[in-house]
């Protein structure tokens, strides 16, 4: 298993629009490459009889009852955007010219 | 537009080619909540005032299915005659497009909830049986709105600005397996099926199913292959198509332009097109050769839904009267012929048929009034029956004044000119108007007096015998009485006075 170098994780947070300071970088490059390792211990011991699963615990049903619950205030849920017009998110253009 | 094309005129296609359809159904379901967190899913609500940090994909988040919709899709599904999973998941289906803020969309995939069913749908006195493929439950997207550029289509917008307000609103997806061998009929097959559908999913009650407010959407998968060939040619998707009638002219028009396309000798582009309400053309959309790889996993933050066989049993025996089974009773209650419950049926005529009955009506009355005289009033408004303004039970006081007499089948058809015109109920309208039948028999029979004197020709003819002159007296009768004479009596009355009866 390769490291995780610090220029994968600047890009990661690029993706994620997450700024990171420099030391940051270092600190969760070291951080992801034990994660990384340690999901790779999974491989090892997944074999022909241990079926695949989803989920870590064996549940089903979990449900909620069908009821509203109050949802945030325009203001709180537009408060992350990086633009706002007539109380919705604003985004780039989607697509270019029709060809 | 940029792709003006040929047509082959639709009975020519059909000489050559043979369609195969499919069809693909979005339902929103009518739940309080969303899907997955608890939201109010009210429509046309202000722009982002129903979301939250679930279906506005916040960190730290995390989905919660709702038991509700988990119950109506089963509910959907055992209604198409469908298996009933007993383990499935949830998928995530990965894009990267502003109308979901997860950049995925949570799904089904290889696991649906329901699979294998069909439902049957008469056309042109034909039953045909369209297999269900699958029955699954996701997600609504958001809805963004394109802004600059010429037409408002994404194509050419400067940027687009978005809602989410819909976005987690539990749909249902209804798959239709390739339906072959309607032949000619096939875009009356995809519209029956649609409109039977709609039915269906309205008499469960799980949603409101308006294709106008997108509460129900479809798209039309459309194919042609030469007549006697076995194998099926490339298919194209038309999206979006919002009313039943969109339905019949999508699935027209796209033979029409196939057809074109083939017999030139081209080859039809498997893409995605967009229907055109103005026009019923469509217009090429994105191209699936360049399709996208979804990378569909089981969604981890949900648990797999185990549905309980005795609580599915209880959910069967719990579905209510289907819409075919109960047009076959109400046929036979009514005893009315195929052809006129299936007219009663296009019309949209059958729960008010059914209301008006109800109300006390015959069902002979209540049909002959709504097929007849208000299927004509609705039909000159360019409105659908039930949204004239006129109630089953006010229909049904108008047969009881028709059938005790006060009225006449002409001074009804005022009435109900009158209460389509909101001037109150039907007794008001014959009192105002002062449509009563005149029952005066002294009234009556000094208007007969006035027309034998005015009419001594054709009153002569039937004192020596040519009784079938009496057609003309009796409708100088109603004439001079403007309609409100009882014209059986004066009949009676006239033919008494000629000494011929
Ligand atoms: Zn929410």
């Amino acid at each position: 298993m390769s490291a995780i170098t610090r220029d994968e994780v600047a890009h990661l947070a690029r993706l994620s629009r997450l700024a990171l300071a420099d030391e940051e970088l270092d600190h969760f490059a070291a951080q992801l490459d034990q994660i990384v390792g340690a999901v790779a211990r999974v491989a090892e011991v997944a074999a022909d009889d241990i079926p695949p699963s989803s989920h870590a615990l064996p549940l089903t049903n979990v449900f909620r009852p069908d009821e509203i619950r109050p949802s945030l205030a325009p203001e709180q849920a537009l408060s992350g955007a990086p633009a706002v017009e007539d109380d919705r998110f604003r985004v780039p253009r989607i697509l270019g010219e029709e060809a | 537009m940029a792709d003006t094309e040929t047509l082959m005129p639709y009975d020519e296609a059909l000489e050559r080619f043979e369609p195969v359809l499919g069809l693909e159904t979005h339902v929103e379901l009518g739940t309080a909540s969303k899907m997955f967190c608890g939201c109010p899913t009210e429509f046309g609500a202000p722009p982002n005032t129903q979301v939250c940090p679930v279906c506005l994909a916040l960190p730290g988040s995390l989905p919660v299915a709702n038991a509700e919709a988990i119950e109506s899709t089963i509910r959907i599904g055992l209604a198409l005659n469908c298996s009933i999973a007993e383990w499935c998941r949830f998928a995530r289906k990965n894009y990267f497009y502003p109308d979901m803020p997860k950049n995925y969309q949570i799904s089904q995939y290889d696991e649906p909830l329901c699979t294998d069913g069909y439902l049957d749908v008469v056309v042109d006195g034909r039953t045909v049986r369209i297999e269900i493929e699958r029955v699954h439950l996701e997600e609504d997207t958001g809805k963004s709105t394109h802004v600059g550029g010429s037409t408002g289509r994404i194509h050419g917008a400067d940027y687009s600005i978005v809602d989410y307000n819909r976005a987690g609103i539990p749909l249902v997806e209804i798959v239709t397996k390739p339906i072959a061998g309607t032949d000619t009929l096939a875009p009356e097959v995809a519209r029956a099926y649609v409109t039977e559908l709609r039915e269906l999913v309205r008499t469960l009650g799980v949603s409101d199913v308006r294709m106008e407010e997108g509460s129900m959407r479809c798209d039309v998968n459309v194919s042609l292959m030469p007549r006697g060939s076995s194998e099926w040619g490339t298919r194209t998707e038309t999206k979006n198509v919002n009313s039943l009638r969109s339905v019949e002219r999508a699935v027209r028009g796209e033979i029409e332009r196939q057809a074109a396309i083939l017999a030139d000798g081209g080859r039809i582009t498997q893409e995605t097109r967009h229907f055109h309400e103005e026009t019923g053309r469509t217009t090429s959309g994105r191209s699936k050769e360049e399709a996208q790889d979804y990378r569909y996993f089981p969604e981890p933050d949900l648990l797999p839904i185990a549905p309980d066989r005795e609580w599915v049993a209880a959910l069967k025996a719990a579905l209510p009267e289907l819409p075919s089974v109960r047009r076959s009773r109400l046929q036979a209650e009514w005893g009315v012929s195929d052809l006129d419950m299936a007219a009663m049926h296009n019309a949209d005529a059958i729960e008010l048929v059914e209301a008006t009955v109800a109300a006390g009506a015959p069902a002979a009355d209540a049909r002959k009034w709504w097929m007849g005289e208000l299927a004509r009033r609705a039909n000159e408004a360019g409105t659908a029956l039930a949204e004239l303004s006129i109630t089953p039970a006010e229909v049904a006081r108008v047969t009881e004044l028709v059938a005790s007499g006060a009225l006449n089948d002409k001074l009804a058809r005022q009435v109900l000119e009158g209460v389509l015109a909101g001037e109150g109920s039907p007794d008001d309208v014959v009192a105002k108007r002062g449509l009563q039948i005149v029952n005066d028999e002294g009234e009556l029979s000094a208007i007969i007096d006035k027309v034998l004197a005015d009419n001594a020709d054709a009153a002569d003819k039937v004192r020596s015998g040519k009784v079938a002159a009496v057609g003309a007296l009796v409708g100088g009768v109603m004439k001079a009485s403007r309609g409100k004479a009882d014209a059986a009596r004066a009949r009676e009355l006239i033919l008494e006075k000629l000494g011929v009866s």
